[in-house]
């Protein structure tokens, strides 16, 4: 009886759940099996699934080593252009990815949100997770194109995790409120793809950092990638890459401020989801 | 005895726009260009109209552990609104839950299935999804797939299914939830009869081993069979809490007065003279009992009431009556000129009967139209799709099984042999 009085749940209008993340950790295995589906279903078109999370960074690297390092001849640092154009391009495909397929993931599964109760927040931190299989998936292509090079890379390696890190917060923060205004706003998913292609140019993938001049440098980080994909070259190239605290800084601050947002929309405006869908 | 579910004061709310239909969401786009509009002429208020809709209102109930509910109630009634809110899809607009029990809700079978994946991964996937552990499914796994009689097929993906056993499949993962508090939503309306039977009875085991159960139906017969209290909503109001039958009587009721305004006495859709309307029509089972839903195999009178506008009394009038199913389709006619059975129809009003024996309709969704003429010179009524009814069930062949095709729709003995 005891027992059985723990498991009591008050539905009240109005009130936000208690429950909540109680009930995220307790979904958890329903995020694992979405994240693994997804995966599965991705890997199933075997051809399809690896050429995707292969061909796509190669051939941006490529294209951005002709544009950027040949036709424009921005200066490298003491790596090949190649390698420092994939550093670059692993975390910004990650977040390029998560971002869109987080941010579709709720209209895209309207069906499971309108019948059945989950914490919402699955659908687009799973979404988010999917992002992060292929990243390291193209984190094997980085070695690769590394022996190719005969490239060694830093020992700062071991502080790429936390950049790492930071890229999953803007995504996650990035993916709840992209996700969120999705449902509300159905023409938002007109407006994603451009903040895709726009974040591309406006950040540093196919050029350093250091090619912005110093009195910019600072606005220049107000794109939280800036942070996380200058993190990245530092931590693998090391080398000639210089850190610039100041707008890594800001950077955290932006990518931690954008994940709350997120999280507070989302939260918001959860509880009429199935009422839209 | 404990409670499972309070319920106190329970309301839905929905806010409709009267742009054109109902529309569920905005565009930023209109958002954007109404505050411009509203900017440069900031005192003309440009919302498009809106109106509360409630759902479902002041609804109090208390259920205790054990009890098995049936939810019925006309289209749009609020029961499916009901059950999205005990499971916490949807929230509520006023009131108060309290929920002993880990709850489960079965608004659907099969949702999250994934057509690329095979049989085993999704009997994982959809676990997860009705909020089993891997541990659990891996526990009742040899159960599921025994159940839905797909063991060949457990890695083939499910995309290469047919119907039956993607229902099939769906359904045996969902049979196996072991939830204090199960919430069931129509689901029994797909696939074969037999299988339907076999899931009734897994869930009655569920429910005899003191679950609670709330379930939502159309389905009379398994209302009848399953529950042991019923409530009857009706545009978002409880009306009616009560033991079964008296509930059940209470919904048919209720859909005859919603269909009545509808259908015959007021209804202006029809031809002929008018000298003679048929002003109502009715099912009796052969105890002279109304039903809205039919069994194969049993006897049934068909009642037309008239009206007689005219002064005479009127010999050899010929009355058909028409069947057809849910695609339109004509598949019985009965007329007394068929068997010299031509009527006389006396001043005022009065009551024709049709008695029908061994009804020879399959399970499915039917609807009837009258027709009255004057030995065939004159058309005095004629009405079409009147009396949506249901055939369910029944014993046809009497052979005491009850699984009766559904994809034809005439049912006819016939004897087999070999020479
Ligand atoms: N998301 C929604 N937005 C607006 N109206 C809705 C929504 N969902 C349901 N309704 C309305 O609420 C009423 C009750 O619906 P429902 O609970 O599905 O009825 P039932 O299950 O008894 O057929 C219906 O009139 C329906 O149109």
């Amino acid at each position: 009886m005891a027992q059985k009085d723990n498991n009591f749940l008050i539905i009240e209008s109005g009130k936000a759940e208690k429950h909540y993340f109680k009930d995220l950790w307790r979904y958890r295995e329903l995020f694992y099996f979405l994240s693994w589906r997804d995966i599965l279903v991705r890997y199933k078109q075997t051809v399809i699934g690896i050429a995707w999370s292969v061909l796509r960074p190669v051939i941006t690297m490529v294209i951005f080593t002709i544009v950027f390092g040949r036709i424009a001849k921005l200066p490298s640092v003491d790596a090949p252009y190649p390698i420092l154009v994939f550093t670059a391009l692993l975390p910004w495909l990650f977040f390029s990815s998560a971002l869109s397929d987080s941010s579709n993931s709720l209209i895209g599964n309207a069906n499971m949100i309108s019948k059945i109760y989950f914490p919402r927040m699955i659908l687009p931190a799973s979404a988010v997770i999917v992002a992060l299989i292929d990243f390291f998936i193209s984190f094997i292509l980085l070695g690769i194109i590394m022996l190719w090079y005969r490239f060694v890379p830093s020992w700062k390696i071991v502080f790429m995790p936390l950049f790492l890190l930071l890229a999953l917060i803007v995504s996650l923060g990035a993916g709840f409120l992209l996700s969120a205004l999705n449902v509300k706003y159905r023409d938002f998913k007109y407006i994603v793809p451009f903040i895709i292609q726009f974040g591309l140019y406006a950040s540093p993938v196919g050029f350093s950092s250091d090619v912005i001049p110093n009195k910019w440098r600072f606005l220049y980080s107000i794109n939280p990638m800036v942070g996380v994909i200058d993190g990245f070259r530092w931590s693998i190239i090391g080398k000639g890459v210089e850190f610039y605290i100041p707008g890594f800084l800001i950077s955290i601050f932006l990518a931690i401020l954008l994940f709350l947002i997120g999280i507070i929309y989302f939260r918001k405006t959860e509880k009429t989801f199935a009422d839209r869908i | 005895m404990k409670t499972a579910i309070e319920i106190e004061n329970l309301g839905k709310k929905y806010i409709i726009s009267h742009q054109g239909q109902a529309q569920q969401y905005v565009a930023l786009r209109d958002v954007i260009s109404d505050s411009v509009k509203k900017l440069v002429k900031p005192k003309k208020s440009m919302k498009p109209q809106r109106e509360d809709f409630w759902a479902l209102r002041n609804l109090s109930l208390q259920i205790d552990v054990g009890e098995k509910l049936g939810v019925i109630g006309r289209n749009g009634a609020g029961k499916t609104t009901l059950l999205k809110i005990l499971s916490r899809i949807t929230s509520p607009s006023e009131g108060k839950i309290k929920l002993n029990g880990r709850v489960s809700s079965l608004l659907e079978v099969g949702t999250g299935f994934h057509p690329e994946l095979t049989g085993r991964e999704n009997i994982y996937l959809n676990g997860a999804i009705l909020g089993l552990s891997r541990k659990e499914i891996r526990k009742k796994f040899a159960e599921i797939i025994e159940f839905a009689e797909i063991e060949k097929f457990l890695d083939t993906p499910v995309k290469r299914y047919s119907s039956g056993m993607y229902v099939r499949l769906a359904f045996a993962v969902a049979a196996h939830l072991e939830p204090e508090i199960l919430l069931i939503d129509e689901v029994l309306a797909v696939g074969d009869i037999q299988f339907q039977k076999k899931c009734l009875d897994k869930m009655g085991d569920i429910s005899r081993e003191g679950r609670t159960v709330l379930f939502v139906s159309h389905n009379l017969t398994a209302i009848e069979h399953f529950c042991s209290r019923c409530i009857l909503l009706q545009s978002g109001n409880l009306i009616l809490d009560g033991n079964v039958e008296s509930v059940i009587e209470g919904y048919i009721k209720d859909v005859r007065e919603g269909t009545k305004d509808l259908i015959l006495a007021d209804r202006i859709d029809r031809t002929g003279s008018g000298k003679i309307r048929a002003v109502d029509f009715k099912i009796l089972d052969s105890n002279h009992n109304e039903v809205i839903t039919m069994k194969s195999g049993e006897d049934y009178y068909f009642e037309i009431d008239y009206l007689n506008n005219s002064e005479d009394n009127f010999k050899n009038i010929v009355v058909s009556l028409d069947i057809f199913d849910d695609k339109n389709s004509g598949l019985l006619l009965f007329r007394t000129n068929f068997t010299n059975n031509n009527l006389e129809i006396k001043k005022r009003t009065g009551k024709i009967f049709c008695k029908v024996n061994n009804l020879p309709l399959a399970p499915g969704n039917y609807h009837f139209s009258i027709f009255i003429s004057s030995a065939d010179i004159e058309i005095l009524d004629y009405i079409t799709d009147i009396c949506h009814c249901v055939v369910e069930g029944g014993d046809f062949f009497g052979t005491g099984s009850s699984g009766l095709p559904t994809h034809c729709k005439i049912l006819h003995k016939a004897e087999w042999f070999i020479e």
